[in-house]
Order: C-alpha cells, then structure tokens, then sequence
C-alpha cells in the first residue's frame, strides 16, 4: 500500500523532517504536522472509493498518515451520527446532530487515533506502546497493543476513575499511576521519550501521526450528513488537538475535492470551568493561554498545560466561533438532559460538550437556523463516579405486588394518571 | 549554585550527546545562559525574538512549571534539577 505523505513539516518555523517518529521540530521545539501531496490523494479518493471501503477510519486511508493492508485495528469509528431532534427543542435549536462516539471499541474517540498511532508504530519497528493519560488514552492504548501483540507501558495519575483503571489493567500491560496531575504525567513521559527511544509513546513521540487519526470525526460528519459539511461543530478541548484536527479535516475534504469547495465550518470549543485555559484565552482576546491547575469531574479534559491550545485557539477565531467553560454542576445535568432526551450516556466531557452547546446557544454564538453537530467523545459507564450522588433506583421495595403499587404511586412521574 | 540540567533528545546535538549538564547560577533565566555559554546554540532555540521562551518549550524546576514559579527569575536553590522538555506532548 502506498500512502501519500511526503513528510513532516514544523508548524512554527517550517523546516522539513522525513515521516519518522518526531513530533517536535528539532530547531524550535515546534509541533511537527503530516504533510501530504494533496494532488495525489486528489487524483486517488472518490466519495465511491471510500464508500466501497470498511466501516471504520480505514475508509479514509488516502488522507491518514500510514497505509497498511492488514492496520492495528479493533473496528476504530464509522460511529453512528444521530439527529438529535428532542435535545434541539430542549436548547432552541433547529437541527442538531450527535456524533455518538461512545460507540468506539473502547468507548472513547481515541480509538481513532490509537488505530493510527499503533499502525505507523509498528510500520516504524516499535515493539512497545507507551503513553500519557487521562484514563481513555490508557484504555485504548492497552487495547490496541494487545490487539497488534506490542507490549504496553501506560502512565495515568493516580487518582482517575476506577472504570478506566480496571480497564486498562484487563488487557495485560504495565500501568503506571503516578502521584500527580495529567500535566505531571506528561512531563514525565515527555522526559521518559528521551531515555526509552525504542518506546512509542503515543501522544509524545508518534503523536503527529496520532493526532491525524481525529481528522475521521471531520470525514464521518460529512460523509453521513450525504457529503455535507455541518455550519457549527462543538468540540470539547483537552489539549486542543481534536479541535485543531477537525478543522483541518473539513479543509481536507474540499481541498482534494471529496466536498465542492474547501467549507466554512464555524469551529466552537468547550471546556470545563474548573479547567479552562483556553476559554479563558479565548474570552480575553488573548494569545497567551495561562497554564492552571486543574479542579474538575471532566478528568478527560484535564490539562491543565494544553500543548494544541494555541492552535485550537486559531482555528476558532479563523472560523468564527467560539469557546466557553461550564461548572461541573452543569455537565452533570447535561450529561442527564443528552440521556433523557436522546439516549446517550456520555462521559463527563460529553457532558462538557452538551453544557457549553446550552450555553453558547443561549449566548447567540450558535444560531437556531445552523446545521449544528456536537462531538459526544467518549461514554458514560467510563465515569460513572460524577454521577453517585445523583442517580440511584427509583424505590427500593420487597418483592410484593402491594409493596410495588405504593412504591409506583409514590412517585409523581410513575403514577398512573401520568401514564398512557 | 550549582544545578542539573536534563538536556532533550533535541538540544543532545549541542551537548556531544550528554542528557544532563551541571551549570552554576542562581536563577533559571542565568541557568539557561550558562547552558548556552557552554553549549552554544541552546538560547537560540529556547528563546523567541523577545527573548523570552518560546511557547513551543516548557521548563521546570523542580518538577514545577516555572512559569507557575516567577519565569526565568526563580531563584534557584542548590542541589535543584531543571528540566527543559518539549511543550508539544499529550492529550
């Protein structure tokens, strides 16, 4: 299989590198992107080509960074893209889609950028799978390792929840939990990068691959919207790579002529209060994103130091959206409004996402007459900790038919004049 | 005040390949200048035009984020390790 890239290419100052595990320019420290012949991959990829193709990221191979005949694949994305009809009459809005990436094989969006990590891992001779995480990495990570037969080294500060812990562990690797903050775990692994050379770390070295696999959300959107581009897309901000990969991927799609013209899709982030530098950034018009200390339930997107922050910054204004944080008191109750409305139990950050829509949708940034989607990236089960002071059963009886008519009776929304 | 430095895979071409340096000084921004007085070139690519880091590059004390600290004025204490590491990793 051939792919078409011809290289890497530094963002910050643009000198060349060839398509080797580097992900930071060795003059400036800048991030280095996959740069493509765009009129090659023009020449190859049809809308048919990629229909005729698996049902996961691999559709799109022609604009991804690797190209394998057999990837390290779990069945990676095609995740459903559902009309949101009753949560758009909630929020006000006309016509709202949720891309359902809770259906990925670990539960989380992640999978689409392990898929590809893992594959130009192995292409380039790794034998281990390392990286940093906020718990959904890990789980994905673990994974596809033990998918592909690569050994795993997976660090996670300490204090994640106990689902992705569990998770991570079942698949046989080491995991590492580190007595810090995400941002502490990073640091590590960054420095780590340079003594284990022979380790992938995913999100450090292999990253500029990695992070090309979040492009799909871009391709999936469009592809199941009949290959449309949506006006407004709400995506949650951890490092700021997914945003910035979404926006690329749109450019993508006109760029080699799958869409009729490169399309203009406003790009809006979403953060959770308690972790909020770029909003912050983004509210005060400035470039400089102040790293913070993190304080939330959205552990997914607790970085504090977002490394694509910048980038996901530019991608904002240049589209003309917006960005906005939430309080943890929301994303609960978001994440029960996106269940009770659509049947879509979401993680915190999804949680985040469908909070700040609200938000944005109250404020005017996301207008009723848009074509909106909102990524919902990773799935509910996974965090279910947020939500033990707020769920529970109904009523908790003995096992008697007397006993469940005063417990069904009791309750407002159960009783009888309620039901049909 | 003397002081380690950990080198990144990057700056190693500079160093002759050493992963540690020890350099005396009593604050990071005299630190980061003794690392370029030994090894010319560090400062070009640590610093931008302004003379401050570049956004690209995270530096720390201790395990701690200086710009967390007071930037390139924290004071150093002996026996401190400081860690320049490439801002581009994670999530």
């Amino acid at each position: 299989m051939v792919d078409f890239v011809t290289g890497l290419r530094c963002r910050e100052c643009g000198r060349s590198f060839p398509a080797e595990a580097l992900h930071v320019c060795d003059y400036c420290f800048g991030p280095l992107e996959v740069a493509y012949d765009y009129e090659r991959v023009a020449a190859n990829v049809t809308r048919e080509r990629i229909e005729a193709g698996p049902r996961t990221i691999w559709r799109y191979r022609d604009l991804l960074p690797v190209s394998d005949d057999a990837p390290v694949d779990l069945g990676a994305g095609f995740t459903p893209l559902v009309r949101a009809d009753r949560l758009a009459a909630e929020l006000g809005l006309g016509e709202l889609w949720i891309k359902d990436d809770t259906a990925n094989p670990t539960g989380s969006f992640k999978d689409r950028v392990v898929s590809v990590a893992l594959t130009k891992a192995r292409q380039l001779g790794f034998k281990v799978a390392a990286c940093a995480s906020t718990g959904n990495l890990a789980n994905s990570v673990a994974a596809h390792a033990a998918r592909a037969g690569m050994e795993s080294v997976v660090l996670i500060p300490h204090d994640l929840e106990r689902a992705k812990v569990t998770m991570t562990t079942i698949y046989g690797g080491t995991v590492i939990a580190v007595e810090g903050t995400y941002d502490d775990v990073n640091r590590l692994c960054a420095e780590l990068t340079s003594e284990r050379p022979s380790w992938a770390f995913v999100n450090v070295n292999v990253r500029t691959y990695y992070a090309e696999g979040s492009k799909t959300l871009a391709f999936e959107i469009a592809e199941q919207l009949g290959w449309q581009a949506p006006d407004h897309v709400v995506v949650p901000i951890g490092s700021g790579s997914q945003l910035t990969k979404v926006a690329k991927g749109f450019w993508e799609l006109g760029t080699v002529g799958l869409l009729d013209e490169v399309p203009h899709v406003r790009i809006s982030g979403a953060q959770a209060e308690g972790c909020s530098p770029v909003a912050t950034a983004f509210a005060q018009g400035t470039d400089a994103i102040r790293p913070v200390k993190p304080k939330t339930i959205a552990k997914s997107l607790a970085i504090g130091n977002p490394a694509d922050g910048w980038y996901a910054l530019q991608a904002m204004r240049e589209s003309g959206g917006s960005c906005a944080s939430v309080t943890d008191d929301e994303v609960v109750e978001a994440i029960g409004l996106l269940a009770r409305t659509e049947g879509i139990f979401a993680e915190t950050a999804g949680g985040v996402t469908i909070a700040v829509l609200a938000k944005l949708v109250a404020s005017g940034a996301v207008r009723p007459d848009e074509r909106v989607v909102a990524l919902v990236t990773g799935h509910g089960l996974k965090t279910v900790e947020a939500l033990s002071d707020y769920t529970g059963p109904t009523a908790t009886i003995a096992p008697t038919l007397t006993a469940f008519d005063a417990a069904f009776e009791a309750h407002d929304d159960l009783s009888e004049e309620t039901l049909p | 005040m003397s002081l380690t430095i950990r080198i990144p895979t990057q700056l190693r071409d500079l160093t002759g390949g050493a992963g540690q340096v020890e350099v005396e000084a009593a604050s990071v921004g005299e630190a980061l200048k003794a690392l370029d007085a030994a090894h010319a070139g560090v400062a070009d690519r640590l610093f931008d035009d302004s003379g401050g880091l570049r956004r690209s590059v995270n530096v720390f004390l201790a395990d701690e984020d200086v710009r967390f600290l007071e930037g390139l004025a924290t004071p150093i204490v002996a026996g401190q390790t400081l860690s320049i590491v490439p801002a581009v990793a994670g999530g």
